[in-house]
């Protein structure tokens, strides 16, 4: 059987939206809800991870035939942990509020399972051009879903959107939102959305197969 | 019907896992050290400005500090190199001292925590306090940064001295939430018992070393000539 060919572009894309890793694959939940509490937060923590998913799914992928596969889990999250570290140093050279405000979340990228899972599940497999697509398309779908949950958050919870305010004086802010709890409901709000677009489409594409149906009977 | 052949899978040796743990360990070490090299020197710079800001937010009257240490016998003497967790006479506008902030560390739950406090000489108590470092649990520990009836015991804390000003009158402990009835308690946290109990045990070491050495030299120490750090 001939396998489906994958074109670059869709192995950028599947990640925004398809298999957005938050979202669809509700991977990385940990600092999805915990770090989203202001955009900037959000933006701060899925630039972060994407550039360790890049580095780790770039590294893997040029050492696929040197790595065996009973040492590969060990050094794959050897790999991912020297780009935590450096993204760690980076972050703290840039801005140490900013380290401050991300917290232990920096180092726990580490065991963030998206990372470790696109460099075992495609990585591994596949030449380093269409690692780092798949990288890079996970990354900005990750970075984009804590930006959604970020905005929510500090609009609702802050009455702000990068630290800028939005409403009058008597705004009266849902405190909620900014507390961990309000990640929970940020995210369940935001997949209640997706869900509901993603039936909308499969509807409409069934329909179009009926109909393409019986045009041919 | 003859049974399928097995599939014989390649057995990887002992030299080719050497190299390939050995060698994405030594790539990892020498990758780590050089972005340590390249970006530590504008940490630092982070770090002493970080640190100047919140010098100024435990105690707001500050217009200069003078980083102090102990010498071999105990005296006030000032700095001649930073330390890990430097201790800071504090200068008003006039060149009045207005009090001292001290940096001190314990173990929390997850790991150290560094707190920054400032003490007041003219109250005798501790007026100020901001966490400079901690991992502990987000949500849980790092309550000791955010919960208001929790900051509200440093707006004031008793830390004087015994009469021979040797050591602290009364130990600072924390004490569980609600149950705080002296000066010198802190009203400690439910949920985050182990982080708030740090603070107090770093409140009460870094105190019990600093306090009888400041109360005894500060008022009448000479800062270095020179410019005072902003």
């Amino acid at each position: 059987m001939a396998l489906k060919q994958v074109s670059s572009t869709d192995e950028f894309i599947k990640g925004l939206w398809r298999d957005n890793p938050v979202f669809i694959h509700m991977l990385g939940l940990c600092p999805a809800l915990a770090v989203s509490n202001t955009a900037i937060n959000a933006l701060a923590m899925g630039a972060a991870t994407t550039f360790v998913l890049l580095m780790a799914g770039l590294s893997v992928s040029l050492l696929r035939n040197f790595i065996p596969r009973e040492a590969r889990i060990v050094s794959y999250i050897c790999i991912i942990a020297t780009f935590v570290t450096c993204v760690d140093y980076a972050i703290m050279a840039i801005s140490i509020e900013l380290h401050r405000a991300l917290g232990a979340f920096i180092a726990l990228i580490v065991v963030n399972c998206l990372i470790l899972g696109r460099s075992e599940a495609f990585a591994s497999k596949h030449n380093p051009g269409r690692a780092l697509l798949d990288a890079l398309g996970m990354g900005v779908g990750f970075t984009g879903a804590l930006f959604f949950i970020g905005v929510m958050r500090e609009v609702l919870g802050s009455g702000t959107l990068f630290g800028v305010g939005l409403f009058p004086d008597g705004f009266q802010t849902w405190t909620v939102m900014v507390l961990p709890s309000g990640g929970f409901f940020a995210m369940a709000i935001w997949l209640l959305v997706v869900n509901w677009i993603r039936q909308r489409q499969a509807d409409a594409e069934k329909q179009a197969v009926e109909q393409a149906g019986k045009a041919a009977s | 019907m003859n049974a399928p052949a097995p599939i014989e899978q390649k057995r990887t040796s002992v030299w080719e896992m050497y190299r390939s743990i050995v060698g994405i360990g030594a790539f990892c070490a020498l990758l780590i050290v050089s972005v340590y090299q390249g970006t530590a020197g504008r940490i630092a710079d982070n770090k002493a400005r970080f640190l100047s800001n919140a010098i100024a937010q435990v105690l707001p009257d500050v217009q200069s500090t003078v980083e102090v240490s102990l010498d071999a016998n105990g005296v006030l003497v000032a700095a001649t190199e930073p330390a890990s967790l430097p201790a800071f006479l504090a200068y008003g506008e006039d060149g009045e001292l207005v009090g001292a902030v001290i940096t001190a560390q314990a173990m929390g739950y997850a790991d150290n925590v560094t707190v920054l406090y400032s003490y007041s000489f003219d109250l005798q108590a501790i007026v100020g306090f901001m966490v400079l470092e901690t991992k502990e649990t987000p949500g849980l520990g790092d309550k000791v940064e955010t919960e208001p009836h929790f900051l509200a015991n440093f707006e004031a804390l008793d830390a004087r001295l015994n009469e021979e000003g040797t050591a602290l009158a009364n130990a600072i402990v924390t004490v569980k939430q609600g149950e705080k009835t002296e000066p010198w308690q802190i009203d400690g946290i439910t949920g985050a018992t182990i982080t708030s109990e740090a603070i107090g045990v770093i409140m009460h070491q870094g105190s019990s070393y600093w306090l009888p050495a400041l109360e005894r030299d500060a008022r009448s120490f000479q800062p270095p000539s020179g410019p005072l750090d902003e």
